[in-house]
């Protein structure tokens, strides 16, 4: 079990380690630098740009934030300060990366946690219900709602929500975390119940594919394991039918269900970086994709980074649960 | 795990399928090439082979798109911007004559809004393989033939350029015709993808899995790394970084090659498995004795083997192309006008407002959803098929 957990940890920091390199110079692929778009974008527009005048002031933005360095250098620096909890400066805010990024963060792992949940908790009975239904319509329209959950883009989900709620109830947007009066506002118990209110919608949008894809692991799951002689022994013995499928084949079936634990917290936060753009919400998504778009390179690569390392550290944790579940895992290679 | 599911497509369903149905005579069973057996099993699976026959009409939209297409997709008729659909009358008063009626349009003077009326009195006859404007069919031969459309219609002549079927947009460019016109980027991205990831999980899948060793670990761990990376902010960030300027083409194979970079990974680790287990087998251990070389080794007698699971494989790794394909283009990281695939058509809705005034705007989602669907039908059906051991 040690070699185990020492080999799962090795490749987890070597990952990371790539990970930072990846994001840090994905980042710098396009042309031109974050004083080239400032310049073109917030001070003089097109006409300023390859005049004297930006020349100057593209040097001094380089020289101020150092962009005027080889690009191992400047990894070095970023990595260094990182380390030591220094995200460096949004070039574009104007205020640490820490406080952007630390602001939405919160935002992400409540939505993913709470889609999360919800995934779990509709897709253990679901699934446990279309396996117990096989072949009837009741499993056929599970398995097909599933098949539509896996195969409709989130995004699209949620412009078709919006679309309906933007025509039952004009005055009540759904857009956003929170309603305009609580958007700037103390943590107070009016502010988590809207909070939830406006949570569900995304946390259903986001999870509708994680949801389908459950069910039908657990369904699957359960199914072989409803057809082995000791669930068909315990029938005889007269256990009720609940009895019989709750206490045993569904305890096993859920086994590999467990492991996907860790993994799927990070899972949701990826996947919900493309319906918090489409619903306006106040996660890392839209922060990313506007520090991309405006080549603000601290910001964009803490994002990246962060993402990536819950993506590991999620990854670790299912790795580590499934060791201690299952042997045979230990032991391969 | 999970993730896993997402980007293979569909779960297995319970996988038992019944005996495989005998052809008319026992005999043939034993003597049909491994493709017939799996042809008979696919020819079972009613649903696969719908969803087959729906891409196939999919595919021949794509090539056809012109002939399908009534105006000019990328013709702006800024008369008859956000236009709604109109419905073609079949008949009129009992006699088959088709006709679409004239429609007007007005802007209110207070909200500059465009208002349409419809004057059912006024009937503009659609007929049939109408002339239209010109196009290279096939990209070579001369044309002007469309199947529908408006005898004697001039581009951008007010109510005469075509039958709006899906709307326009608001440019007042024909819906229907950039739909159909989408089919080629948006289904043939995910056939470009796939072939590249193909290639490149075949190719590194197999020297990870026929020389092992060191080539084997650093390729596994470049896999594993590749795999941990959240996919989606690395396509974002990947896909931000492609320059502003760069040419359609260009944006094109950018966009595939971004896809596949995490795409092959699966397909490697697919092609790897194979290759271990086939390793050991005794046919190959005869092959190797009798004197064969590694290239003789893995194309005659390996690759042909594994095939068909690579196949289905790859056939579960296309939806999850198109849709990021989508998504990527929604969000405008990916392709970008005057390029027309169906992500591009939906960046239309990005606004909420404009969905809720002109819900027709929605209608490129309709072809994103069944394409991937008929899909990830296949692709179930292809990999019981494929696979032996489904009785």
């Amino acid at each position: 079990m040690l070699g185990y957990l020492v080999r799962r940890f090795a490749l987890a920091m070597l990952t990371m380690w790539a990970i930072s390199i990846l994001s840090f110079v994905i980042i710098q692929l396009p042309p031109g630098d974050f004083a080239s778009t400032y310049v073109e974008t917030q001070m003089g527009g097109p006409a300023l740009v390859g005049t004297p005048a930006a020349l100057v002031i593209e040097t001094a933005l380089r020289r101020e934030y150092g962009l005027d360095q080889p690009l191992f250098v400047q990894y070095g620096k970023w990595a260094w300060k990182f380390i030591h909890g220094d995200f460096g400066v949004s070039l574009e805010y104007r205020r640490p990366v820490r406080e952007i990024v630390g602001e939405r963060l919160l935002m992400t792992i409540i939505l993913a946690s709470t889609t999360a949940v919800l995934a779990w908790t509709l897709s253990i009975p679901i699934g446990i219900y279309s396996a117990l239904r096989q072949h009837k319509w009741e499993d056929y329209t599970v398995t097909f709602v599933g098949f539509l959950g896996l195969a409709v883009p989130d995004f699209l989900l949620a412009l078709v929500l919006l679309w309906i709620s933007f025509r039952l109830f004009p005055d009540h947007s759904i857009g956003g975390l929170f309603s305009p009066e609580y958007r700037v506002h103390a943590w107070t118990i009016g502010r988590v119940v809207d909070l939830f209110s406006h949570l569900w919608i995304a946390a259903f949008v986001v999870g509708t594919a994680g949801t389908a894809a459950l069910i039908r692991v657990m369904r699957a799951n359960l199914l072989d394991e409803l057809n082995k002689p000791y669930v068909v022994t315990a029938r005889a013995k007269g256990l009720n039918e609940w009895r019989v499928v709750l206490k045993y084949p569904v305890r096993i079936a859920l086994n590999p269900l467990v492991s996907t634990m860790g993994y799927l917290l990070p899972f949701m936060m990826s996947g919900s970086i493309i319906v918090s753009v489409v619903l306006s919400l106040p996660t890392e998504g839209p922060l990313l994709l506007r520090s991309l778009l405006s080549e603000d390179l601290f910001t964009s690569a803490t994002i990246l980074f962060v993402l990536g390392v819950l993506t590991v550290i999620g990854t670790l944790l299912s790795d580590i649960l499934l060791g201690f579940l299952d042997p045979r895992i230990r032991y391969v290679r | 795990m999970v993730v896993e599911e997402y980007e293979g497509g569909l779960l297995d369903s319970d996988g038992r399928r019944g005996a495989l149905a005998a052809p008319e005579d026992e005999e043939s069973v034993f003597v049909a090439t491994q493709w017939q057996l799996m042809w008979w099993r696919f020819r079972r699976h009613k649903l696969a082979v719908a969803s087959a026959f729906i891409l196939s009409l999919f595919y021949i939209a794509a090539i056809g798109a012109e002939f399908l297409s009534s105006s000019d997709p990328a013709t702006s008729v800024v008369d008859v911007a956000y236009l709604r659909p109109q419905k073609i009358h079949w008949f009129d008063g009992g006699s088959f004559s088709p006709h679409v009626e004239k429609v007007t349009g007005a802007r209110d003077p207070k909200t500059f809004k465009k208002i349409y009326a419809v004057d059912p009195d006024v009937k503009i006859p659609v007929s049939f393989f109408v002339r239209g404007y010109e196009y290279n069919f096939l990209g070579f031969i001369k044309a002007d033939r469309h199947l529908l459309g408006i005898e004697g219609g001039e581009e951008g002549e007010y109510n005469r350029a075509a039958p709006y079927l899906l709307g326009t947009d608001v440019l007042g460019r024909d819906m229907a015709a950039r739909i159909i016109m989408g089919t080629r980027i948006s289904l043939s991205i995910g056939l470009v993808g796939v072939t590249m990831s193909f290639f490149l999980g075949i190719t590194l899948g197999g020297i990870s899995g026929y020389y092992g060793g060191w080539a084997d670990a650093v390729i596994q761990r470049i896999i594993e790394i590749t795999r941990s990376i959240p996919t989606i902010p690395l396509w974002v960030a990947l896909a931000a970084s492609v320059p502003r300027d760069w040419s359609i083409i260009r944006l094109y194979f950018a966009i595939t090659i971004i896809l596949s970079l995490v795409a092959w990974t699966e397909l490697g680790r697919v092609v790897r498995g194979r290759f271990l287990s086939m390793r050991e087998e005794d046919f190959i251990t005869a092959a190797r004795i009798a004197g064969a070389g590694d290239i003789r080794i893995i194309f005659r007698h390996m690759v042909p083997s594994f095939t068909s699971h690579v196949i289905a494989a790859a056939t579960l790794a296309v939806p999850f192309m198109i849709i990021s394909e989508t998504a990527l283009s929604f969000l405008g990281l990916g392709l970008r006008p005057p390029a027309i695939s169906w992500g591009v058509l939906l960046q239309a809705t990005q606004n909420v407002q404009s969905v809720a005034v002109y819900p027709w705007l929605m209608s490129p989602s309709v072809p994103v959803i069944i394409a991937v669907l008929a899909f990830n039908f296949m692709g179930d059906g292809l990999r019981d098929a494929a696979d032996p051991y489904s009785t």
